[in-house]
């Protein structure tokens, strides 16, 4: 059984069916006009052959072309792009299944962030009452390393409202390489957590090794097709419209592998972007269009992903605004816009200005953890742990982030209202006020004990005490200290032996004979 | 036969039945006996109504106690065990009085006078019912001079008082002055709760107690009774 993920019904809808027509209109005009720039050879000759106008811009050092998309290349792009993705993991119980007009949403980590915040809690005595002391958490922000995504991807795995893991930090140890990054992250990942994991690669000649590395972990590589483990995210698209080199020829090698992968596009309303709604709109629609209509020219039937991640400018600084209420309506237009044309969406929430966790992340959090997950897009990113723009991760706020999703989860149930429910009530209700007390307080226990009422918040403190921070504290060290279900022994000598750049210190059974 | 039958009691007040209709929460002990059907069966087979109550009952009652302050059991549950006890007490009720046993303890309570509110006051009556004592409930709105009244005739020895709003609340300090004005002051100990009130003001008017909740309460009441052996 995959995982069940929360089904919104009447998902929440800002724009009217006339308004998505008038956004796709103006994306596929712009698509011709003025057309985007590819920076990448092979994209525009890819275009070119399929009839799309291409032109030479620039020669030289750094050449680049103008590809102007005719509308009918995009539709039967949107035609044959699989309207339905899986998304596999190493616990097939862990398997999403996006369905691009379903509003199933599955809530997911990452993104890459370079900052790893740890967290303790010193103790301060009030200066005007002896011996009052409280605990106050402190964040200590630093470079991400390799056993944090490790760490990471360990409580991941135990969260219960986390469906998939993108990992949350940069690894930045003296010992990791351009050459040595990608399969470290993969390896880390994929050891920690047996949800699935997606990931952006950092140099396309890894990607080789670390899909190799996913076939020895399912078996084969039948067994990863059926079995997609890993998926990527490829950010193609520099806004506007702009087709980057590099990320460019890592989608289109991951589209000729037939893996999941994601057209993620992330313009900045006010700079890359226009500042309204309708033009940052129009623009983001066409770029992850743009994107699409490559991946099915490369491999017909790539099962591809309209990856959003808008934002808008923060005025002081023109630095990205993620707590901005904006960024969560351009986020749920585009949730609109990939139903209308069917095509799963991954959809980006929870990200705040904030720079450590407390009243303001979460406020910024929830807002659009809320509003966001009520628009229905399939693969919820960025939810867990990201602070100060999507630049550093903390484990404790994305063990308070799982907190805010049991609510929303719980919140997001179909109503019980049926005929039988009612025929119940009346009887109940009649009952009560037949008696002297008239309290219905006797019927609370059976619904209390079926799972139907919501459980209070999961770090109340005591009386009038807030303990919030010190008792997801605690909740993070009982995850960290719950076992890890590691990939095999076997399997993992032969990733060893056959996955070159893998640091040995993450073999777990190697660490552990060495002890 | 005997030990079975209180054996039974005990479990079901745990689990909060108190007649066959209820569920409980094992699921198994749909259609079997309650607490009531145990409490006549245990009377049919002579059974004596201190064995009951001790054996049975507060037993049962004081392990619903432990699993409540180690938070397996809510206050859903101790209510629904507290009522089951409350109604074996009415079948006792009779026979204890034939026989010269004193309950707990009797205990008046009321919302006053110019204030309906009566949730708290109802959860408190049934928690105490369930503790053992004598509840006599006056209901919401009443007059200080019934409340007067009834300490006099009645003789409890706890008298509850409610109010949820700031404008009822003074009302208190009123039947206070009542009942000293009567002579039954220190007949009674009285007892205040309610959203309005508060430890400050109980200690203003010259209440015995200000009680939080009816876990409070019964805790006061016990601590009344100890102070008194």
């Amino acid at each position: 059984m995959p995982r069940e993920g929360i089904l919104v019904h009447n998902p929440y809808e800002r724009m009217t069916g006339e308004q998505i027509q008038q956004i796709h209109q103006a994306s596929m005009q712009i698509l011709h006009d003025p057309g985007l720039i590819s920076f990448n050879r092979e994209a525009a000759e890819i275009f070119h052959s399929n009839g799309a106008e291409v032109t030479i811009v620039s020669s030289g050092d750094s050449p680049c072309w103008l590809v102007k998309i005719p509308e009918k290349l995009v539709l039967h792009a949107l035609d044959s792009a699989p309207k339905t993705v899986k998304l596999g993991a190493r616990n097939p119980e862990n398997t999403l299944i996006m369905k691009g007009e379903e509003p199933r949403v599955f809530f997911v980590s990452g993104s890459e962030t370079n900052i790893w915040l740890d967290v303790d809690f010193p103790t301060y005595v009030k200066k005007s009452g002896r011996g009052t002391e409280i605990q106050v958490p402190e964040f200590h922000p630093r470079r991400g390393t390799v056993a944090d995504l490790c760490d990471s991807a360990h409580v991941c795995e135990h969260l219960k409202t986390l469906d998939g893991y993108i990992r949350t930090v940069n690894i930045q140890d003296k010992d990791i390489t351009e050459d040595n990054k990608d399969v470290n992250k993969f390896f880390a990942s994929l050891n920690n957590t047996t949800k699935h994991f997606m990931s952006g690669l950092t140099s396309l000649k890894q990607l080789d090794n670390v899909v190799n590395m996913a076939k020895l972990i399912v078996g084969g590589e039948e067994e990863l097709k059926e079995n997609p483990i890993i998926s990527f995210i490829t950010c193609l698209i520099k806004s506007p419209l702009q087709f980057v080199e590099d990320t460019t020829q890592t989608f289109i090698e991951v589209c000729r592998r037939g893996l999941p992968i994601v057209v993620s596009s992330s313009p900045q309303a006010g700079t890359t972007a226009p500042i309204k709604e309708a033009g940052i709109m129009v623009q983001i629609n066409a770029e992850v269009l743009a994107g699409i209509t490559l991946s099915q020219l490369v491999n017909k039937g790539t099962p591809v992903i309209y990856g959003s991640v808008p934002v808008r400018a923060r005025m002081d600084t023109l630095g990205d605004s993620y707590g901005s209420v904006e960024t969560s309506q351009y986020n749920i237009d585009c949730v609109q816009m990939a139903r209308f044309y069917k095509i799963p969406n991954y959809s980006t929430s929870g990200v705040c200005d904030s720079k450590t966790p407390g009243q303001q992340a979460s406020v910024e959090r929830l807002f659009s953890d809320i509003v966001v997950t009520l628009s229905g897009p399939q693969y919820l990113h960025c939810a867990y742990g990201l602070l100060d723009c999507n630049s550093s991760f903390s484990l404790l706020q994305a063990v308070l982030d799982d907190a805010h999703f049991q609510m929303i989860k719980f919140f997001l149930r179909p109503p019980w209202i049926s005929e039988k429910e009612i025929a119940d009530t009346l009887k109940q209700i009649r009952e009560v006020v037949a008696t002297p007390q008239k309290l219905y307080i006797r019927y609370i226990r059976p619904v209390m004990r079926s799972g139907e009422i919501s459980a209070p918040y999961l770090f109340e403190g005591d009386g009038e005490s807030d303990n919030v921070f010190a008792l997801a504290y605690e909740r993070m060290n009982e995850l960290l200290a719950k076992p890890v279900e590691h990939i095999d022994p076997a399997t993992t000598s032969k990733i060893f032996q056959e996955i070159p750049g893998i640091l040995p210190r993450l073999n777990v059974y190697e660490e552990r004979r060495g002890q | 036969m005997s030990e079975d039958i209180i054996a039974s009691l005990k479990e079901n007040v745990i689990q909060g039945r108190k007649t066959q209709d209820d569920e409980g929460i094992d699921e198994e002990l749909s259609g079997t006996p309650g607490v009531v059907e145990l409490t006549q069966s245990a009377l049919d087979d002579n059974i004596p109504p201190e064995t009951i109550i001790t054996r049975g009952l507060t037993a049962g009652m004081q392990v619903v106690g432990e699993k409540f302050t180690t938070r397996e059991y809510f206050i859903p549950d101790m209510l629904a065990s507290a009522e089951a006890v409350g109604a074996a007490m009415d079948i006792l009720k009779p026979i204890l009085e034939a026989s010269n046993i004193e309950t707990k303890g009797k205990f008046a309570i009321a919302t006053v006078k110019g204030d309906i509110h009566d949730i708290g006051k109802n959860i408190v009556s049934i928690l105490l019912k369930g503790a053992g004592y004598e509840v006599n409930d006056l209901g919401t709105d009443v007059p200080t001079e019934k409340i007067v009244e009834v300490v006099r005739e009645y003789k409890p020895d706890f008298l509850g008082l409610s109010a949820l709003l700031t404008t009822t609340m003074v009302v208190m300090g009123e039947i206070i002055e009542a009942l000293k004005e009567n002579g039954l002051r220190d007949k009674v100990k009285v007892l205040i709760g309610g959203a309005a009130v508060s430890d400050e003001y109980a200690q203003e008017i010259g209440v015995d107690a200000y009680c939080v909740d009816g876990f409070h309460a019964i805790k006061a009441l016990d601590a009344f009774q100890e102070a008194k052996a």
